[in-house]
């Protein structure tokens, strides 16, 4: 089953929730940031300022983009079908997104796959999304 | 101080709605009520303590509904956790029972999901994006059966689960519907039927997913001194335990469930095993619900899921654990899009011995009803509530 685009909504804009418009100005440079805490070290998923370990503050990083397919479900009823999924990074988390450009039919629990990004619909901002590697 | 036997469930009703489009919302709460108070043989005026969560309309938590039910209450609870909100109004209301601050407790369900014409598990729902998820999801199209998908395709994964394992789920659960009048789906279907059935999010086919329907449910709960003067057959609450699971910072681990942290507590506030419970209510939103959930509550080991529900083994006098012998979620009724209630409803008539005579339990005196509310691929709280009766 092939992978064919569809209209990626979003909801509100970067400036909803200033603790995370880094994100999405990182986005929309073809970068996917990632909060990292300066205590214990520990990247963490979806950003917060405070870190979800242990309360201590958090720093950007960009992350590399690699990450392996953690599970995926192919919403066959949709259409056209889009694969959601989490994906494991390289720096720890594990991160929902979806998987673009690919086979539907050939993805795999475990592959490796590299970060891509998207513009949502109605001028907002870009998300990252993951394709093979 | 144990909670144990601290609340009796002297009233438990179900509506025989499916479909009810000439109803309100708060209707169908009050018809509940009604209906659960009959059948504890008490009256409105006897209630004291008020529970509901997110399907009761008005968005105050209680406060619509007391208002159109008119009831006069000392206690009030909203918790709201999705479809396992009823199992934790159980504990917190023998809690709020057991410290005096209520005598007679009354929880409602009520909704109508399947005349607004709600595609509850197909279509992803935007909320408020100052929920600090909401941006970070709501892009990537959550709707309730990807979410359930990618827990499924994780376990097939690390365990070697099989389509045709968690079908034997459905062919369970419609074995029993045959026999509940009310039930949306009453056709009895086989493996085959539903490995066979359209995809709907891989790997759950349409009929590894429940129904949509209008309705909805009422217990009552009092202490044990009132539970003893009314006419009905005795129904304790023996256990309790609730906890919410979520994505942990990114460390989510979508092979196992809430039921693995609310499931401990229940069992050690009443004393038994897995092995001692004669009838099982699972939360059935999806096949693979159940099964995880199965495992997560010690009736098998962790990955053995499949295994254990395979050839007929939850099917009531065929094999060793009868689970949802209305129906459940996946043919009867899964009102509101919360099947927390009916969970309950059925295990309280099985230990009554008021199940139908053809999947009635033999001799049932220790029962589990176990909830899950929310989404298992992102956050969700399980509930678990065990039964005996005296």
């Amino acid at each position: 089953m092939a992978y064919t685009a569809r209209k990626i909504p979003f909801v509100g804009t970067p400036d909803t929730n200033p603790e995370t418009k880094p994100f999405f100005q990182g986005a929309d440079a073809g970068k996917l940031m990632v909060r990292r805490c300066t205590s214990c070290k520990k990247v963490h998923h979806y950003p917060r300022e405070l870190c979800p370990f242990c309360f201590g503050s958090c720093e950007w990083q960009e992350a590399s983009g690699k990450a392996k397919v953690y599970t995926f479900s192919v919403m066959e009823r949709a259409n056209p079908p889009y694969a959601i999924g989490y994906v494991t990074l390289e720096e720890g988390p594990n991160v929902l997104t979806n998987f673009v450009d690919c086979d539907f039919k050939a993805l795999k629990i475990g592959q490796d796959v590299k970060v891509t990004f998207v513009k949502t619909e109605d001028g907002g901002p870009s998300m990252p999304f993951f394709t093979p590697a | 101080m144990s909670l144990k036997g601290a609340a009796y469930i002297a009233g438990a009703w179900e509506h025989p709605t499916r479909k009810a489009p000439d109803k309100s919302i708060a209707l169908l709460h009050a018809e509940c009520a009604k209906g659960a108070l009959e059948d504890a043989g008490l009256t409105k005026d006897d209630i004291d303590g008020y529970f509901c969560a997110g399907d009761a309309p008005g968005g105050l938590g209680p406060l619509s509904m007391v208002d159109y039910m008119n009831l006069k209450c000392r206690h009030v609870d909203s918790t709201d956790v999705g479809g396992s909100s009823y199992q934790v109004a159980v504990g917190h209301a023998m809690e709020a029972i057991a410290a005096g601050r209520c005598n007679i407790a009354l929880i409602t369900l009520s909704g109508r999901p399947r005349s607004e014409g709600q595609a509850t598990g197909t279509a992803p729902r935007p909320g408020n994006p100052a929920a600090p998820e909401m941006q970070f999801e709501y892009p990537y199209g959550p709707a309730t059966a990807n979410l359930y998908g990618m827990c499924a395709a994780r376990h097939m994964y690390e365990y070697g689960t099989t389509s045709e394992q968690l079908a034997w789920i459905k062919v369970a659960a419609s074995h029993h519907a045959q026999y509940n009048p009310n039930a949306m789906l009453r056709d009895v279907v086989t493996v085959e039927d539903v490995v066979n059935s359209p995809m709907v999010s891989t790997p759950l086919h349409r009929l590894d997913c429940c129904v949509i329907s209008d309705g909805g449910g009422a217990l009552i709960l009092t202490k044990p001194e009132i539970a003893k003067s009314l006419k009905r057959p005795l129904v304790k609450v023996i256990g309790v335990g609730e906890s919410p699971k979520h994505q942990a910072g990114g460390e989510i681990d979508l092979t196992y469930t809430a039921a693995r942290w609310s499931g401990p507590p229940a069992w050690e506030m009443a004393g038994i095993k897995p092995s001692d419970i004669k009838y099982a209510s699972i939360y059935d939103s999806f096949t693979i619900t159940v099964l995880m959930q199965l495992e997560d509550l010690g009736f098998c080991e962790k990955g053995q899921g499949g295994k254990f529900v395979a050839d007929g083994n939850l099917i009531s006098g065929v094999g060793k654990l009868p689970f949802n012998t209305d129906g459940g979620g996946l043919c009867s009724n899964h009102p509101a899009n919360r099947g927390g209630i009916t969970k309950i409803i059925e295990a309280v008539r099985q230990l009554r011995g008021e199940a139908h005579p053809s999947v009635q339990v033999p001799n049932c005196d220790l029962a589990i009803a176990h909830g899950t509310g929310g989404a298992l691929g992102t956050r969700h709280c399980g509930s678990t509530v065990i039964l005996e009766r005296e």
